[in-house]
């Protein structure tokens, strides 16, 4: 067992680990952030995304010791201050989880899509979202509503200060795929 | 009234952080305050009921004075969307505003009703319920504002969470629920329902009231499940399914970093509770999935399973020119039909594999078995994502001999369900687990656990011989269904019902079936038994359309006949007057007809099953590798009434592309008993580049409203295969496709 010193959503932590322990059992089972979620364990169903400085990683396939100084997100620090990020209020306006285990993995993948394009299109989604599964099939909306976050973080550049969704959002109707 | 959410996530966490035992959980969006949902210990609800002064109107409904209305999910929620379709019927019949209510999953209890999930039964079975008690409860606010303001409650109505006078007086649900509470509970049969024209929640587009808590990776399923003093375990059973344990190097798994104990489980050999196996202990779930790796374990294998997926398929194969065993239909002269030199025949063997379910939540349990001191007894505490609730106690009462009222249980929300989680070994594994240690313990299978003991939706065989005559009409069809039995009987979705389109609709037709034993264990998986059947029938009615020189629209309206209920008043029968509507309503939609894009082919199928009728049209093209594209697929629906449109678009959609994703790839394989696959690299799922568009249309009959979790998957296997047809005049009669060259 050996001690680390890791930076989580911007704050140290320690922990007591085998320098082996993948940092999504760090994450879920020493530090109780249980938004990574266990799918598949060999880093192909995207459940376990995080960002290490900034990129997209699968939690499952990172050593602890091999996290070194790197800044860990997870799906707990996506959100800053009391405003949700915006993939969060277009997943919830788009009402894209059936189950939702995936949807904390998905959405990590989508916010460093948008961090390095903010303005992606449909084949730069595909490109960055082809190794999150989702069983339930909800591809459709999410490739919506990273559209959709997408203009809206656009639109809060212009009016900085915009706050939350509203308590009650009614899920958009999606006939059509836009 | 805008709140800032995030500041409820965080006083939720607070919140969380007091509670006594730590399954207070965040929920929902309203505007009264924070959210509690899932797994509350009741002690705790009541606290909490105390605290903000809520009133119990009925089992499913309390209203607080601030006038937050909370209500109460009874069925597990897997993706169906039931947490959210269900109270909106609640709120609908009291006249609330959906942003005041608040949803929390209930107890498990006989006085919630059903509590189960699966064969898309949820919203046909608790409407009436739900209704009712939306209804009771509106009918005790609008008794308290009658003696509250004195004038008669005929002149009372509610909306928007307040009972309203015709005078244009009102009264809050918040103002009068101290009162409300002390109305009698009315009588069922006084009870009098909203009509379908003066809804204004039902039929609308809610946002899941998990869709917070999801997003923002709180604990929410059953694998977030944290107790005090909790140990973390695993599970490992002998690959061939039913082996047992001879020996295995469990003093080197003890000596492992992280593991606390490691031990040989005889079990009683039950598939559903204990099998043999080895039961690991550790600090961390990595430390028992890495010693579960390192383990070493010799099986006795006498007793197990022997099943091999090749020697089916030879067996099937040797059987495919022959009838089968049992007669399941024989009417007309099929025979004679097939003689006449002037009619035309045409043959097809269809063959589908056993598939996994692959939920993304693999199985687990967290349990706590407490030993009695003193004199007293034993009792059992679970948190579990399942299914099917009521089975839980009296499963692990029945093997530990812990009376059922010492046995609580906690159902979370369900990463997946699908039909796998009915079982209860993971359950029975987990108290097993936490009776050796004496300490909570939190069963997680690997993803390897779960692929390969798995319940499988069942593979199969099917051999088909038709006959059109001059004029292309289907004047003969003779069906052998091979499928698979277990212990003597047959296996989920392993029937062949003389029912089932289009036999009743035929004079000559012959149905057959001949049943090959396995051991492998096979359950309900999404449909079962229509997710394979429909591939084969609606291919095979495209194969003779085809034979016909006829258009498959055409052919097959002409085969539905006449518009006829086949059993009048029975939802779960076929409808021809609805099938007719939902398959003309796909094709127009779809474009039948058009010219298309060179390479472009066109597939109709129609499916009815779990009391919905629904038709789909995928138009795909297929480039000279056979990498297939499919570029949309157009759905007509009737399910009667649509509870939650943007629920019931999600179920259809996701049914959808969980259907292609099935068909392209997916197969499971065994040979001397043990499933051949494991992860994702040997068994291949769709990915968002192959998502297709899809377009759902309903068709809002005055049927009463049914479930939609399941009946859009089956049409989409042969609507695609017909397409490839269309476009290759390639017939696809193997799943998975990729047996046959394809891949997206």
């Amino acid at each position: 067992m050996s001690k680390y010193t890791l930076s989580i959503n911007g704050e140290s932590r320690e922990v007591e680990a085998e320098p082996e322990m993948p940092l999504l059992w760090v994450l879920r089972d020493r530090l109780g952030l249980v938004g990574a979620k266990y799918g598949c364990g060999i880093g192909l169903c995207g459940a376990c995304t995080v960002h290490l400085d900034g990129s997209p990683v699968r939690s499952c396939m990172l050593r602890v010791a091999d996290v070194g100084d790197a800044s860990v997100t997870s799906i707990e620090g996506l959100a800053t201050g009391n405003s949700l990020h915006p993939l969060q209020e277009a997943w919830i306006e788009h009402d894209v989880a059936q189950c939702g285990y995936c949807q904390t993995g998905q959405i990590m993948s989508a916010a460093a899509l948008l961090a390095n394009n903010p303005t992606p299109n449909d084949d730069d989604i595909d490109a960055a979202m082809v190794g999150n599964y989702c069983r339930c099939g909800t591809y459709i909306r999410i490739r919506a509503a990273i559209h959709s976050a997408a203009k809206n973080s656009q639109a809060s550049v212009e009016q900085p200060g915009r706050s939350v969704v509203s308590h009650w959002v009614p899920a958009r109707t999606m006939e059509e795929r836009s | 009234m805008k709140t800032n959410l995030f500041d409820e996530v965080k006083l939720g966490l607070q919140k969380q952080g007091i509670s006594r035992r730590g399954f207070l959980k965040l929920s929902g969006i309203t505007g009264g305050g924070f959210v509690l949902a899932a797994t509350l210990p009741a002690s705790f609800a009541d606290e909490l009921g105390t605290l903000v002064g809520s009133a119990e109107l009925n089992t499913f409904v309390q209203l607080s004075s601030d006038g937050t209305i909370t209500i109460y999910s009874a069925r597990p929620d897997m993706g169906q969307g039931v947490k959210t379709s269900l109270p909106m019927i609640v709120a609908e019949e009291m006249g609330a505003k959906w942003a005041d209510v608040v949803v929390l999953q209930s107890a498990v209890g006989e006085e919630f009703g059903g509590q189960w999930v699966g064969g898309s039964n949820s919203i046909a079975a608790s409407f009436n319920m739900m209704r009712q008690m939306g209804a009771s409860a509106r009918e005790m606010l609008i008794g308290a504002a009658a003696e509250t303001l004195e004038l008669p409650r005929g002149e009372f109505t509610t909306n928007n969470s307040e009972v309203i006078h015709e005078s244009g007086r009102k009264l809050t649900f918040g103002q009068l629920a101290s009162l409300a509470v002390k109305q009698p509970v009315p009588d069922e049969d006084s009870l009098t329902f909203k009509d379908a024209e003066d809804y204004t929640i039902i039929g609308t587009s809610v946002s899941g009231v998990d869709n917070l808590v999801i997003t923002t990776g709180l604990a929410l399923f059953g694998i977030d499940t944290e107790v005090p003093d909790m140990l973390y375990g695993a599970y490992h059973k002998c690959p061939a399914i039913g082996g047992s344990v001879v020996s295995a190097n469990l003093e080197e798994i003890k000596a492992l970093p992280g593991v606390k104990d490691a031990f040989v489980i005889e079990g009683n050999g039950r598939i559903n509770q204990l099998m043999p196996g080895i039961g690991i202990i550790g600090d961390s779930t990595s430390a028992v999935f890495n010693a579960k790796q390192k383990l070493k374990v010799n099986w006795d294998e006498s007793n197990a399973s022997k099943d091999s997926w090749r020697g089916l398929v030879k067996t099937a194969n040797g059987l495919k020119d022959k009838r089968g065993r049992n007669m399941v239909v024989d009417k007309g002269s099929v025979d004679a039909q097939f003689d006449k030199k002037s009619n035309k025949v045409v043959e097809g063997f269809y063959t589908y594999p056993f598939v996994a379910h692959f939920c993304m939540e693999p199985m687990n349990c967290t349990a706590s078995y407490v030993a009695g001191k003193a004199g007293e007894k034993d009792s059992v505490e679970i948190w579990v994502p399942t299914q099917n609730p009521a089975s839980v106690g009296p499963t692990v009462a029945g093997l530990y001999g812990v009376e059922k009222e010492r046995i609580e249980v906690h159902v979370t929300r369900l990463g997946g369900g699908f039909g796998r989680r009915f079982s209860t070994e993971f359950v029975c594994e987990s108290v097993e687990l936490s009776k050796r240690v004496k300490r909570p313990v939190k069963l997680t299978w690997t993803r390897e656990d779960d692929i390969r003991h798995d319940y499988y939706r069942v593979g199969g065989f099917q051999a088909l011989k038709g006959a059109v005559d001059q004029k292309g009409k289907l004047v003969a069809w003779d069906q052998h269904f091979i499928g698979m039995r277990k212990d003597g009987k047959a296996v989920s979705g392993s029937r062949f019902s003389p029912n089932e389109f289009p036999l009743p609709n035929l004079i000559n037709a012959r149905g057959t079936s001949t049943m090959l034993d396995i051991a492998t264990p096979c359950g309900p998986w999404r449909a079962p038994g229509a997710n394979t059947h429909a591939f084969v029938v609606q291919s095979f009615i495209h194969e003779l359309a085809h034979l016909a020189d006829r258009d498959h629209l055409e052919f097959l309206l002409e085969l539905m006949g006449k518009r006829q209920w086949l059993n009048p008043g029975n939802i779960r029968s076929l409808n021809t007057g609805r099938a007719i509507d939902v398959t003309t309503l796909a094709a127009k939609q779809a474009g039948w007809g058009k010219k298309l894009p060179a390479g472009h082919g066109l597939g109709l199928a129609f499916h009815f099953s779990h009391a919905a009728h629904i038709a789909e049209v995928a138009e795909v093209s297929v480039d000279e590798n056979k990498k297939l594209t499919v570029h949309r697929v157009t759905v007509a629906v009737d399910v009667g009434p649509i509870i939650n449109r943007s629920g019931a678009l999600s179920q259809v959609k996701g049914s959808i592309i969980d259907g292609l994703s099935t068909m392209v790839g997916q197969e499971i394989t065994m040979e001397a008993g043990r499933i051949e696959q494991s992860n994702l690299h040997d068994y291949p799922v769709l990915r968002i580049p192959a998502a297709p568009e899809v377009d759902v249309h309903f068709i809002e009959s005055d049927n009463p409203p049914t479930g939609l979790g399941e009946p859009g998957l089956p049409p989409l296997a042969p609507a695609v295969g017909n397409a490839i047809f269309a476009a290759t005049g390639h017939r696809v009669r193997t799943m998975p496709l990729s047996k046959e060259g394809y891949s997206v």
